[in-house]
Order: C-alpha cells, then structure tokens, then sequence
C-alpha cells in the first residue's frame, strides 16, 4: 500500500493554497479580459494599441520568464529608481501577491481573445435593439451583451482556467508553498520523488477531471434557453 | 537600466535561444512521429486499442509540464538500482534526456488531440469519393484522409509548436541551459535582473511570432486552392 510516512497532509495544505492562487488569478484574469476586450473592439485607437501590444507581448513570452520578470525584476527596478532619486529602500513582493498577479496577467491576455470573440458573435442587432427600447450603454451591456458574451465565452474560458491551474505550479520557483512545492519538500525528506510527483500529478489531474465536469455543467445551464 | 551588459553577454544568450530552438525542433520532431499513431489509436473501434490511448492523452494533457519533468527527472532516482540494473541510468541521469523525454510525452498528448479532430474532421463524401475510386485502407488514408487531416490541422499544430517553444523554458529548472537557463545564471552572476530577462523575453517573442509567420506562410500555401472563395460565417 502506499507510504506517504505521514507527508499526505503536506500535499493538502499545497492544494488549499494552490486553488487559493488560482481562483484569485482566474478573478483578475477575467477582468483584465473584460478590460483588454473593450480595448480591442472599442473606437479609441490608443485603447486598440495597448490591448493589441498586451496580448500580442504576453502570448509572446513564456510564463516562467514574465513570472521570474514580475517577482525578481520588479523589486530591483523600484529600488534602482529609488537609489537614483536619492532614497534608499527595500522592497520585498509577497510571492502570493506576485504570484496571483503574474498569473492573472498573462492569463488575462488570453481571456481579453476569448471574451473579443464572444463580444464579437452577440449580433449587432441585439445592442441596436437595447438602445432602441430605451437603455443607457450600461444597461444595455449588464442585460443583453454581458450575459449573451458569457455563453459564448464559457468554453473558451474554461479552457484558459484549465491552462491557469496547471501554470500554478510554476510559482513553486518563486518559493510560494504550493502543492509543487510542498510535493518537493515531502520528496526530499523521504527520498521518494517518484511517489510525491505520481502523487502530485494524479492531484492536478484530478482538480481538470472536476474542472472539465463543472464546465459542463455550467454550459448546460448557460445553455438552458436555447434549443437545438 | 544598463543594457551594455547584456551586450557583453550577448553571444552566450544567442546560445540559449539555440538551445532553445533544438529543443523544440527535436521535441517535436519525435513527438509528431507519435502523435500520429497516438490519434488514429483514439480514433480505434477496439477499447483496448482506445481507452489506453485515451488515458495517455489525459494524463498528459491533464497535468502540469513541470509535474511531468520533475517526475521523469528526480522520480527515476527513486529507481536508480533497477535502472542500473536494466542499463538505463545513464539516460535517466541526464537531464537532456529527461527533459527532452517529458516535452515529446507532452507535445505527442497535445497534438495526437488535434490530429484526431482534424481526422474526424475530414468529410464522408471525400472518404466515400475516395473508396469510389478504388482506394482502400492505407492507400485512402494517405492519399485522401492524412492530407485533408494535415490541411484542417495546421493551424491547431501550428499553435502548439508556439506554446512548445515557450513550454522549453521549463527545462532550465532541471539545469538545462537554454535562454531561460543562461538569463538566470547570467543573473546570479550579474545581479541585473530586468535587463537580462526583458532581453530574453524580447528574444521569446521575436522566435514566436517568426514561428507565427512561417505557419501563417504555410497555410496559405497548403491552401492555395481555397483561397479565391469569399468565407462568410453562417449565421
């Protein structure tokens, strides 16, 4: 049977916090989508630059550079301005923090493509027809796109929160304890690498077995009003 | 910021985007050549010819790269006295060999995954035109279901080889110096973190979108004779 020599409940602790960072990245990964989607479809030209610039750089670069960018450069960068207007100061990113954002930020660029594309296949004559009934952009966008954007989006979505989890593990570099690194610590002191990684992945697998059937269910009941 | 060092260093990050790019190359060269066998065995009537394939694909699908790696890299030490026994150590020793080994296991899931879609993709009346011809078992598939296969999965693939060539920086944590390997060791030693990163990021993203390019460039030319048609989207 299998010997986990008590380390089991070192894993479970990594996947609380594991989930923790992926549900906080997958937050600020759909409103940079929502954001980034606005900028592509909207009128203004310096909006259309800066979302076509951020998804073009961020699908551009690895993560683990961005991540190792985001968490080793930015302390350095702040402090090398600091030094230079004469102040001297330390700064630390919590690895959470730097972690939850660097996520959110590069996932937030395939998101801003996803949610572009659900925006884009809500017919024209839906936001006409808002507006000609009476309601304000606002209201228009809460009632008849935002809801019509999100059952075309959820597949797509669904599929970048299941990229998102698995890119989690890549904060175990930046010394966030996660399951990644959790399994590394537990594999260490028992000289059983193979079992805490088999261990490891058989967790991942089981949080995309569960995520793959929630979006099924999602899509269904997005999917309620419309027949086939 | 200070980018005469990165000047200076220029020629060993030039190596690592080498690196880089053999990596890749041979990754996914070997992980075609099983991706294919890999598709048409999911795409089997026979379960036991099926399911195994299936659990292939999403065990590898359904974990992170860097669980794969880490597995194959410091979970064969685990079995170091049978592998020796078995003559394979020398390889499992090898983080080249590890590392090369986890990205063909993962590009081989991710693409055997869009060649069984664009197989199943191919429309009946050209499969059914084709055995009108004559054709039958491997003659059909190569000339009339693998083209059209090839065609409906080009741009999928060409989309993996782009998340594969960002996927390889993955193997600069098992000691492998490629363009993320060499930035970071160049880091240590020179303490000029953004610079070398934002260095090796630009040099990412300019192999990318030239990956980009070259597959765009392809699939026009795989496509040549459906290029006149107006597409419009069925509403």
């Amino acid at each position: 049977m299998l010997d986990l020599h008590g380390y089991g409940w070192l894993l479970f602790d990594g996947l609380q916090l594991t989930i923790a960072v992926g549900l906080c990245a997958m937050v600020v990964a759909v409103l940079l989508g929502l954001l980034g989607s606005w900028g592509k479809l909207t009128n203004n030209r310096w909006a259309n630059l800066a979302a076509n610039t951020y998804t073009t750089v961020v699908r551009g670069v690895p993560e683990l550079i961005l991540l190792l960018l985001v968490y080793f450069g930015t302390p350095t960068l702040i402090q090398s301005i600091a030094t230079s207007m004469g102040y001297d100061i330390r700064v630390d990113i919590n690895p959470f923090i730097a972690g939850t954002m660097t996520i959110g930020f590069i996932y937030g660029a395939f998101a801003t493509e996803v949610l572009r594309g659900a925006f884009q296949s809500i017919p024209k004559g839906q936001a006409e027809a808002a507006r000609a009934i009476g309601m304000n952009r606002l209201k228009t966008f809460k009632r008849i796109l935002l809801p019509q954007a999100l059952r075309f989006a959820l597949p797509g979505l669904g599929n970048v929160w299941m990229v998102l989890i698995k890119a989690t593990s890549l904060i175990s570099i930046i010394q966030l304890d996660e399951l990644m690194r959790k399994t590394k610590i537990a594999s260490n002191a028992t000289h059983e690498p193979f079992t805490f990684y088999l261990l490891a992945s058989f967790i991942y697998l089981g949080i995309t077995l569960v995520s793959m059937m929630a979006q099924k269910r999602a899509e269904t009941w997005a999917n309620r009003g419309v027949t086939r | 910021m200070d980018f005469s060092i990165v000047w200076q260093y220029l020629p060993l990050l030039l190596e690592g985007a080498w690196v880089t790019l053999w990596i890749t190359v041979v990754s996914l060269a070997i992980g075609l050549a099983f991706a294919i066998p890999l598709a048409l065995a999911r795409l089997a009537k026979n379960p036991l010819i099926s399911s195994p394939a299936y659990l292939f694909v999403l065990y590898f699908r359904g974990t992170p790269l860097l669980v794969q790696i880490f597995l194959i890299y410091y979970g064969s030490g685990q079995f170091r006295n049978e592998l020796t026994d078995i003559g394979l150590w020398t390889f499992f020793r090898d983080p080249w060999f590890c590392g090369i080994l986890a990205l063909v296991l993962n590009t081989a899931a991710y693409s055997a995954e869009i060649f069984r879609g664009a197989i199943s993709a191919v429309p009946r009346n050209d499969i059914e035109a084709g055995r009108a011809c004559g054709m039958s078992g491997l003659l059909l598939f190569r000339r009339i279901t693998m083209p059209k296969a090839f065609r409906i999965g080009l741009p999928a693939y060409g989309n993996e080889v782009i998340f594969l060539l960002q996927a390889t920086s993955l193997v600069s944590t098992i000691t492998i110096l490629d363009l993320t390997g060499i930035s970071r060791q160049l880091i240590s030693k020179t303490f000029a973190v953004y610079e070398f990163y934002l260095t090796a990021a630009a040099m990412y993203l300019v192999m990318t979108y030239a990956l980009v390019y070259l597959f765009r460039m392809w699939e026009k030319r795989m496509s040549g004779h459906l290029q006149e048609r107006v597409v419009t989207e069925p509403r």
